[in-house]
């Protein structure tokens, strides 16, 4: 009997866990998902179709799936983490395969009745084999290279397939993700600095690489990168997205256009503006002050997610509540610099704004695991 | 699995610090996006909001209403007309192909016209109306809104195109419009931005090309909101722009429709101008053509027929046309004569027929002679020695003077297009034409309106008109712009002795009045009516001494190009004069015989303002008269030359 089971009589039982739920994030992602019904609501020309009415719909069947998901013990979901991952794993090889190609990438299954991005599922699945071979790894062996190699697979398996896809924006956010939990659990500074030197030496390679027949990344990336670095040189190709969005973002001033006003979402002048964009029509229409409060949201949420981890003696749950609000954070901070022109357009959405059911769907699920840490955390 | 405590608590610790560093990374990236944020939509905010608004906002400009043109009396001779277009917009059409050939099953549609649609279909953007047909029929257009359902994305619009009621008729005067070309925009210091607008139609000859700033307009403007991809979502505001001047000519339509069809089959001019205002009553050429067709763009056939006319229908011969004026230029050489001092009233010179000088012989058309002649006589006898004799004393820089004084060969202010100057010539002139000095065989011919001089139909009207006042009477063609009335053409007192000018009228009286003038034949007998007039008939080629010998030969069996110019002037009533009138034939031949029967009738119906009694007419020709009345109201009625019937 571990020590988490040996507490368990002090975890409160049925509906009784609801009162000891994590409401403050509870409210905030309610909060945030408002946020993104209004703003379907207004790239749709003030209309719930398309976009707002499924979106709403998918929202209650998350907010549902994290409820059961918050009520089931913390340590179910640890001794399911190997599962899990193996699940995603296999759906990923399954897109490999079987997957429908869509804007140039291949990215889900359909299952009939939705569908699946297992590169969603990915990131939380990863997340929670992470946070379960910390679990299990004495702290002594955190950082003996074979112990650090393991992981590194972890990572490297799904981030490959990603790739293959090819779905940049999910490749970081997995690296990134999985590295943040190795790091929380305390793998020593030298193999970041390392990574970090030999990333830095990986950037090079790619760059250089270009145009030459081991060119590693597509040319659509290459370009990206490009427009990135400089979205004048090309306003009216794969630059335009990226200036209209700055335009969209810029214009809004201190409080927007108001509501539906934004004139560069109603013209159709900004991509995407349903999913990736969705922050520039947000930004236009209610201006700095609607900005900065969804940012504010964001960064409580991850606050919430930070204290209750830091409370958790339970080393599972305080790394999988850090994963989850690291893989968030990566969404929103990847998204805004993306569409403000800090990073590169990589096709990250906004987390519970932009349109999209597997996002907010593994999303929400990642936040029942935190609400499940919270409510099943030894007291 | 077992863990002791310990090792747990020391695992919180260590992810408490790490957490921590994580933390502080994460509030780091919070800020630097706030700060972002920020900076972009609270320093740059004007920057970026002028950008969307570049982006959204488009300027149109609105094209005015072109300027009427009116008559004298308000009878529209320049009208925009509402011109119905079927377009066709490619991203509601679906299947363009075959919406446009069930179009073209429903109404009739020119041949290349369908296809000159799909070409501009494929350059443009798929929002863009794109036209299919123009000028169509109210019933097609019935026809397409009926079968609309079948028709997606085909549409009927309305805008406006030029009309001239009147067709053919007042072409040479009105002129025409027609898309701005590339050469056009050429010649513009500063384009109008109305230029810019697709088929936008600009003034191309006559009173629309010379009067195109007053009858354009100013633009108005809109500001409209465009989407991404340019189509038009909506108006923000509109600025009305200005209508195009109206503008009345001094023209009087019925008199000049009735002309252009009294010159019907013939190559003519005939001007027709009013003495108290010198008001152009009437300004024909014919033949004529249909302005209508150049607003609608002209066919190439349409083009190369009118183009190699040898009648030149598009020429406006009553101010481009120089022909030497023959013996209507008689009056010129007798005024300069009498006003010289050299030569008086009631002095004669001796007509054998003939005159010998600088060792050429110079002919009067009558081969025996007049006699002793003085100048009453000579002028309404065309007695061409007593000419020769007379220029020969008084030399040929006081006739230029007098011809230039009395319009000939100097420009008038006449809104229509390649006006020509005519030539008045002196021994200057010549010197700068040919560097040769005047000799005095030139003289001779100048003093019977051959060799250098040339007038137009117009200068000769001006011409009879400052002879009849005594006034330097000024054409003028436009009545009044924007209800502006202009001013009047009535002119200051030439300074010409009023003794010398009577007299010249009474011979003129005489040439239409008297049983041996040579207008005798197409005088007018309605009491106070009365014209005095000139007679002239121009030679286009040399009589060589042996065609003489053998005798000359008549016009009749000259191919056309070679025939005589018909020539004839005269104003009327004589007792109080109202009208001078003009009227040259090309190649018409005699002048008394073919030009004075015209310039009779069209000084008959401008005095009478419609049809003349027949009782106008001397006894022995009003059959054939009233015959030809009636011949010429049916083709009036009919409308043979394209023009609206009322």
């Amino acid at each position: 009997m571990s020590y988490l089971e040996s507490n368990a009589k002090y975890v409160p039982t049925g509906l009784r866990k609801l009162l000891y739920l994590n409401w403050p994030v509870i409210l905030l992602l309610i909060s945030v998902a408002c946020f993104g019904f209004l703003m379907l609501y207004s790239v749709a020309g003030g209309s719930p179709t398309p976009w707002m009415a499924p979106q709403m719909k998918r929202f209650g069947v998350g907010m549902a799936a994290m409820l059961i998901v918050a009520m089931v013990p913390i340590w179910f979901w640890r001794n399911m983490a190997a599962l899990v991952y193996a699940v995603a794993l296999a759906l990923l090889v399954g897109v490999e395969m079987f997957g429908e190609v869509g804007m140039g990438a291949q990215r889900w299954i359909d299952l009939g009745f939705m569908r699946l991005q297992p590169s969603e599922l990915m990131k939380i699945g990863l997340v929670m084999l992470l946070a379960a071979y910390y679990d299990w790894l004495p702290l002594k062996k955190t950082s003996h290279p074979f112990w650090v190699l393991l992981p590194l697979v972890f990572i490297g398996l799904p981030t490959m397939l990603v790739l293959t896809q090819p779905d940049l924006g999910t490749a970081l956010l997995l690296v990134f993700g999985g590295a943040t939990v190795m790091f929380m659990a305390g793998v020593h500074w030298a193999y970041f600095v390392t990574v970090v030197m030999a990333g830095a030496g990986t950037v090079y390679a790619v760059l250089e690489s270009r145009g030459t027949p081991w060119q590693l990344l597509k040319d659509y990336q290459y370009r990206r990168i490009d427009t990135f670095l400089d979205p004048s040189n090309d306003p009216l190709g794969s630059g335009y997205h990226i200036t209209q969005a700055k335009i969209a973002l810029g214009s809004g001033g201190w409080t927007g256009r108001g509501f539906m006003q934004g004139t560069q979402s109603r013209l159709n002048f900004l991509p995407e503006k349903h999913t990736d964009f969705i922050f520039t029509t947000l930004a236009e229409e209610f201006g700095f002050v609607g900005a900065s409060t969804l940012l504010a949201l964001y960064a409580l949420i991850i606050f919430f997610c930070v204290v209750s981890a830091l409370n958790n003696r339970d080393r599972f749950a305080s790394l999988v509540t850090l994963g989850v609000a690291m893989t968030f954070f990566l969404f929103f901070s990847v998204n805004m610099s993306m569409v403000m022109g800090l990073a590169p357009v990589v096709g990250v959405p906004l987390p519970m704004v932009s349109y999209g059911g597997s996002a907010m769907l593994v999303l929400l699920v990642g936040f029942g695991l935190v609400q499940s840490a919270h409510v099943h955390r030894p007291r | 699995m077992k863990r002791p405590p310990k090792e747990t608590a020391e695992s919180a610790r260590r992810i408490g610090r790490r957490a921590l560093f994580v933390g502080t990374a994460q509030i780091a990236l919070v800020g630097v996006l706030g700060w972002r944020m920020r900076s972009m939509q609270i320093e740059q905010a004007d920057a970026y909001r002028m950008l969307a608004e570049e982006n959204r906002i488009n300027m149109r400009l609105i094209p005015p209403a072109r300027g009427l043109v009116f008559d004298r009396n308000g009878v529209p001779l320049a009208v925009n007309e509402q011109n119905y277009r079927i377009v066709i917009v490619r991203e509601d059409a679906g299947d363009v192909d075959d919406t446009l050939e069930r179009l073209a099953r429903l109404i009739q549609l020119p041949p290349d016209a369908v296809q000159r649609a799909k070409e501009e279909m494929a350059r443009r953007s798929a929002f863009v109306p794109v036209t299919v047909a123009e000028r169509v029929a109210w019933a097609d257009v019935a026809k397409v809104t009926v079968n609309a359902p079948a028709l997606p994305g085909i549409t009927a619009e309305v805008g406006l195109s030029r009309h001239y009621p009147r067709g053919s008729d007042t072409a040479h005067v009105v002129g025409y419009v027609g898309p701005v070309s590339d050469y056009d925009l050429s010649l513009m210091e500063n384009p109008d931005p109305l230029m810019q607008i697709p088929r936008f139609q600009i003034g191309k000859t006559g009173v629309e090309a010379k009067f195109e700033e007053e009858l354009r307009g100013s633009a108005g403007t809109k500001r409209i909101e465009v989407n991404a991809t340019g189509r038009v979502m909506r108006e923000l505001d509109r600025e009305e722009g200005q209508s195009g001047a109206n503008i009345q000519l001094s023209v009087d339509a019925e008199l000049q429709s009735y002309t252009e069809a009294r010159l019907e089959g013939e190559s003519a001019s005939v001007i027709v101008i009013d003495l108290d205002t010198g008001d152009l009553r009437t300004v024909a050429s014919a033949p004529t053509f249909d302005p209508n067709l150049f607003v609608r763009g002209i066919s190439v056939a349409d083009w190369t027929g009118l183009n190699e006319n040898k009648y030149r229908p598009l020429s406006a011969k009553t101010v481009q046309g120089a022909y030497p004026p023959g013996s209507t230029f008689k009056m010129v050489v007798a005024l300069a004569a009498l006003e010289s001092g050299l030569v008086g009233p009631e002095d004669t010179e001796y007509c054998p027929g003939y005159t010998e000088v600088g060792g050429s012989r110079f002919h009067c058309w009558r081969r025996g002679g007049h006699g002793n002649v003085n100048m009453h006589r000579s002028m309404q006898e065309s007695c061409d020695v007593y000419y020769y004799e007379v220029s020969q004393k008084i030399g040929i820089d006081r006739i230029a003077e007098m011809a230039r004084k009395l319009g000939i060969g100097v420009d008038h202010d006449v809104p229509m297009s390649a006006v020509s100057q005519g030539v008045a010539p002196d021994t200057q002139w010549k010197r700068d034409r040919y560097g040769e000095s005047w000799r005095i065989g030139d003289t001779v011919n100048a003093s019977i309106g051959q060799g250098y001089v040339l007038a137009t139909p117009l200068q000769l009207a001006i011409m009879t008109a400052r002879i009849a006042t005594g006034r330097a009477v000024q054409p003028r063609l436009i009545k009044s712009i924007d209800g502006v009335e202009t001013p009047s053409g009535a002119g200051e007192p030439m300074g010409l002795n009023e003794n010398y000018l009577r007299r010249v009228r009474a011979a003129m009286y005489d040439v239409s009045n008297a049983q041996r003038g040579t207008g005798f034949g197409a005088r007018i007998v309605a009491e106070g009516m009365q014209m005095a007039g000139k007679s002239g008939t121009s030679q286009v080629r040399r009589i060589t001494a042996e065609e003489r010998a053998r005798g000359v030969t008549s016009n009749a069996d000259l191919p056309w190009e070679r025939r005589d110019h018909a020539l004839w002037v005269n104003f009327a009533p004589y007792d109080n004069p109202r009208f001078a009138v003009s009227v040259v034939v090309e190649h018409g031949g005699g002048g008394s015989s073919v030009a004075a029967p015209i310039a009779r009738d069209v000084t008959l119906q401008a005095l009478y303002g419609g049809p003349p009694p027949l009782e106008a007419y001397p006894s022995n020709i009003r059959d054939q008269i009233a015959e030809d009345q009636k011949r010429i109201m049916n083709h009036l009625a009919r409308g043979a030359t394209p023009r609206d019937r009322a």
